[in-house]
Formats: C-alpha cells, structure tokens, sequence
C-alpha cells in the first residue's frame, strides 16, 4: 500500500508522529491523478499542480489531505459547470458554505469532479465531458451522479471527497467504487452554494474510505446557516470518537428492498451482513414498508417538478452559455436547447408538465400524497428498529452504454436510495462484499437526526469485516 | 401516449427548443414514465395529506440589511453580454416577420 491508499485518519496520525511529511503525503495524492486520471475522468477540472503544493502548512495535516469538490458546488474562482454546457464558462463568484467550513480547517482543494449533467442520473455517463470510469472495471460505470468524487477517492487520487445526493447520487456511487458514502438528515448541511436540483431533497455528504473519515469530514461541513432558509438551527454534530459496540441494536430487512429485481449475489452479500450483525450481538428482523414500492414514481414526479422550476434560472441572461435567438424568448429558448443534455431537457419537460395545468392534481399533488405515505412507513418502522438495512443498489455496477437507451430501466435502478430523500432522513451506504471483483454496497438507515446511530452501526460491521481494506488494481496500470 | 400538440406546449412552456428528432423520441419516453407514474392511481389517496417539505419550517424572515458581498463588477463577470452595468439582451418585441 502507498500513502494514497490510506484512510485520512491514518494518514493525519502519520503525520502527527512525523512518520510521513505532509508535502510526501500530497504527492501520493498528486501521482496517482498523474497515473491513473486519463483512465479514470475523475475530475472536470484540475488545480494547478504547484497552486497545491504551496498550499501545504507543515502543521496543519488537512492541506496535505487533498480534498475533490463534485462540480455542482460552488468554489470562489475555479470553474463551476455542472457537467454541463450551458455552463461551460462558469467561474463561481463565492464560495458554497461547505467550502468556508473547509477553508477555516485550511482543507486543500484538489479539484472538481465529474457529475451527471446537474446530477441527473445515476452513471455519470449524461456528463457533457464524458463519462467517468469505475476503477474496479473500466469498462463500467461508476454510479452516479456523484461518480467523479466516489471514483477518485477509491483510486487514492484524493484523501476524501463532498459529493451531492437527491435521490441516491453520494450513495450508490459509494456503492459501486466501494466506498464509504452518507446521505446526511435533510437540514443539517448547508445547501447555500449547491446549484439546486431538486430544493426538498438535495443534501451534501461526504465520500471517504472509510467510517472514520466520513465521520471526521461529515463533523465539519454540519451546522446551521443563516444563508440556507432549509438550514435547521442545529448545534454541530460532531464525531471524536466512533463506538463498534453494536450489542442490542434493533435492525429492520426491508423486505420490499430485497425481493425480484435485486441481483441475487447481492442477495448474498446483505444475508451475509445480517449474519454478521447478528454475530455482534444485534437483533435482526424483517420489516415491511408498504409503500416504498411507490418510490420510483413518487421521485420521478417531485424531482423533475422542483428540477424544472430550479432550471428556469438558466436563460442566458445573467451568466452561462448564450445562444443566437433575435428576440429575448428566442434566445432564451436556443439557449436552454442548444445548452441542457438530454437527460436535463427529459426532466425539464417532465416537469414541466407534471406541474402544468390539468395535471398538477393527477400528478405533482398525487405525488407529494405519497411522499407523506412513504415518510409515514419509515416513522412507524422506526418506532420498533433503530435502523433498517437494504442493499444501496439492486444490481451490480453495470457496462457504459448499456442503459443509456432506456430512461426508465435507469430510473428503477435508483428504487433503494431514493425513498430515503423523500423522508429527509439519513443513510450510509458501505462496502459488504464483492462480486466478480466488483463492490456491493450495504445501506443502512436511520430516522433523522441519527447520524450518530448510523456511524456506529456502519462502524461496528466496518471492525467485523476486511471489504474497507480493499482498493482497486486498475489492471495493472503503472 | 402524448400528442405532439402536447409536447410542443410543454416545449413551449418550459422555454425549451427541441428538433424534430427530440420531440419525438421524448413524446415516446416521457409517455413510458407518465404511464409508469400511473400506478400512483392504485391507492385512494383522498384523505392524505400532501407533503411539501420534510421539514416542519414555513417562513424564516431576516432582518432586510445591505451587505458587501458583490460589487456590481463582480456580479456581471460571468454575464455573456453587458454594457455600462448592465445585461444586454435582444429586444423583448417583435420577432414576428
């Protein structure tokens, strides 16, 4: 193992001992994008190699710590583009609040990664630069639409990344990178400088190698902030130290979660972990939810409604690619044409109609009912488990190309992750297996607030089994 | 299955311009999700209430006070034209021959 394949915490007691330099330790980092990034597409846009370096104090182990930013959050002066056209051109002019929190800790930022177009998708193949590679087989996906952040972080081309989640986009590209990745409570992390998708359900979260560093980095980007009117006036959340103590911990199987349509080698790998659970002293049940069969419905409404509204902003006045048009609304209608992909303009146009007149009530209305009906399944599962589990994708990482045909075959595949966005509660997904050489991930959830509970649940199987040790090969690439 | 007529007026609504080609194939593509959204129709919802937001927070108001955060500069860097401190636009009339 080279210092890129350590986890941060490893790597800041390394440091502290004076058992590794900090200057040694960015260049780990360094190397390994030299190495593997023309395979990998991690990033959309890379600092300037010697900006990182004089970035680094000797005393402060965060700035060796290289941190990648997925491209939909805002960082002051470097391009901002969403993986997409329209804004190909864009330079941030401030920085998200996330981004504050990490400069006050002197965080090194690395670069910006490769998303689905405005975080649509789920393969972070609808970028409009192309697509990202999953490290583990580079003939395949990595997950999306967090894909660049969760592929750099398991090929060592940074300590820990941020990525964005509105309906699985932190956790399922975890999943197929085998990574760690947390959906954090609806609230708790500031949106201010996220460019919006979908307001009632978007959550920053971070993406690391293991429990520990997610728990460090998810300790500082939490808290209240005045410039987010979603943001809950919370104090801070924060982790020291993680108990693996699981011992009479109430654990629910969705069963919904686990019926036809879910791979059966994954099938494998989440009976497996309850095995494991149980060994360390947790009950384990199976649980119903009866309504989150309804899931992919209810998402694909409410997203692209809110998608479609948050959209409108792109009209090439104020910022962004303009395209010809001899009057305002020609412009603006070329513009938005020439500049959004064809997964944005699909959602765009869904939307649009979901929320126009005659079928506001027989759709977006019908929706947020269910919205309620599916939070309301995981309130009353709640009252009897402490957390419940599922796989965080039902199938396998899957070959580029092979779903970009069929929208809603892509669409089904989100069934695990999305419910939880509906109910604004948290989730982490972690490696629990591997197939073929590829990783599974294991979800487990928590009502809000209980980020705690799920760091140390998601710690306590981390302690019980190798899959975190795990980094991918790259075929040999040297 | 959505008419083209429907299609265009989404278009229409959404400030979108769509070739051809697109119309069609999201006519076909929009109508798969549309139909597979109809399963909603299979519970009586009528006594549910709607969920908004997950959050119990309605209004949250400030105190409505001046700050530094861009200058005028700063806020037109990244516009594609501008004059004088201003966004320029193509005229807001006309168009039609």
């Amino acid at each position: 193992m080279e210092l890129a394949d350590l986890t941060a915490h490893k790597l800041i007691e390394l440091i502290e001992k004076r058992e590794a330099s900090p200057l040694e330790v960015a260049h780990s980092f360094l190397n390994r994008i030299e190495k593997y990034e023309p395979k990998v597409k991690a990033y959309l846009n890379l600092k300037d190699k010697e900006e990182v370096i004089t970035s680094i104090r000797d005393n402060e182990p965060y700035s060796a710590l290289l941190i990648a930013i997925k491209d939909n959050i805002l960082v002051k002066g470097l391009h901002t583009t969403c993986a997409s056209k329209i804004l190909s051109n864009f330079i941030a002019p401030y920085n998200a609040t996330v981004i504050e929190k990490l400069n006050l800790q002197n965080f090194n930022i690395v670069g910006k990664t490769n998303l689905d177009e405005f975080a649509m998708g789920s393969s972070t193949e609808n970028s409009a630069f192309g697509p990202t590679r999953n490290p583990w087989d580079l003939e395949r996906v990595p997950g999306g639409s967090s894909g660049g952040s969760a592929a750099s972080v398991a090929i060592g081309e940074c300590a820990w990344a941020l990525g964005s989640d509105t309906g699985g986009s932190i956790r399922q590209p975890a999943s197929f990178c085998g990574v760690v990745g947390l959906k954090p409570t609806y609230g708790t992390v500031s949106r201010y400088g996220l460019v919006a998708f979908a307001s009632s359900l978007d959550q920053i979260g971070p993406i690391t190698k293991d429990v520990t560093d997610n728990a460090l980095l998810y300790s500082i980007i939490n808290g209240h902030d005045p410039n987010d009117s979603t943001s809950l006036k919370l104090e801070p959340h924060k982790f020291t130290h993680l108990s693996q103590d699981i011992k009479g911990i109430k654990i629910g199987v969705i069963r919904e979660l686990l019926g036809e349509g879910v791979d059966s080698t994954i099938k494998k790998c989440i009976n497996d972990a309850i095995e494991t659970f149980e060994s360390l002293g947790a009950t384990v049940d199976e649980v119903s939810l009866p309504h989150i069969d309804y899931s992919v419905p209810t998402y694909y409404i409410l997203a692209p409604a809110e998608a479609s509204s948050n959209l409108a902003r792109f009209d090439g006045v104020r910022y962004g690619f303009r395209a010809l048009g001899k009057i305002t609304e020609d412009m603006m209608s070329n513009t938005r044409g020439e500049g959004f992909g064809p997964e944005v303009k699909r959602r765009i146009m869904l939307g649009t109609y979901v929320l126009s007149a005659g079928y506001y009530e027989a759709f977006y209305l019908k929706a947020l009912k269910f919205r309620n009906l599916i939070a309301s399944d995981f309130n009353s599962a709640f009252k009897n488990f402490d957390v419940l589990i599922s796989p965080t994708s039902p199938i396998l990482p899957f070959k580029l190309g092979e779903k970009t045909e069929n929208p809603l075959e892509m669409y089904l595949s989100d069934i695990c992750t999305i419910p939880i966005n509906l109910a604004g509660i948290p989730a982490i997904s972690i490696p629990c297996g591997f197939v073929d050489n590829l990783p599974v991930g294991l979800q487990i959830i928590g009502p809000a607030f209980s980020e705690a509970t799920l760091f140390r649940v998601a710690y306590g199987f981390e302690q019980a089994t190798p899959f975190h040790n795990n980094r991918p090969n790259m075929g040999g690439i040297e | 299955m959505l008419s083209i007529e429907e299609v265009t007026h989404i278009e229409r609504l959404a400030r979108l311009k769509l070739s051809d080609q697109e119309r069609e194939r999201y006519r076909k593509q929009l109508s798969d999700v549309l139909d597979y959204a109809a399963r909603l129709n299979a519970i009586d919802t009528s006594n549910v209430p709607p969920m908004y937001h997950v959050l119990p927070v309605t209004n949250v108001l400030r105190e409505d006070i001046p700050n530094d955060n861009f200058s005028q500069g700063e806020a037109l860097t990244n516009a594609p034209i501008q004059e004088n401190g201003f966004f320029v636009i193509p005229p807001i009339l006309g168009g039609e021959e």
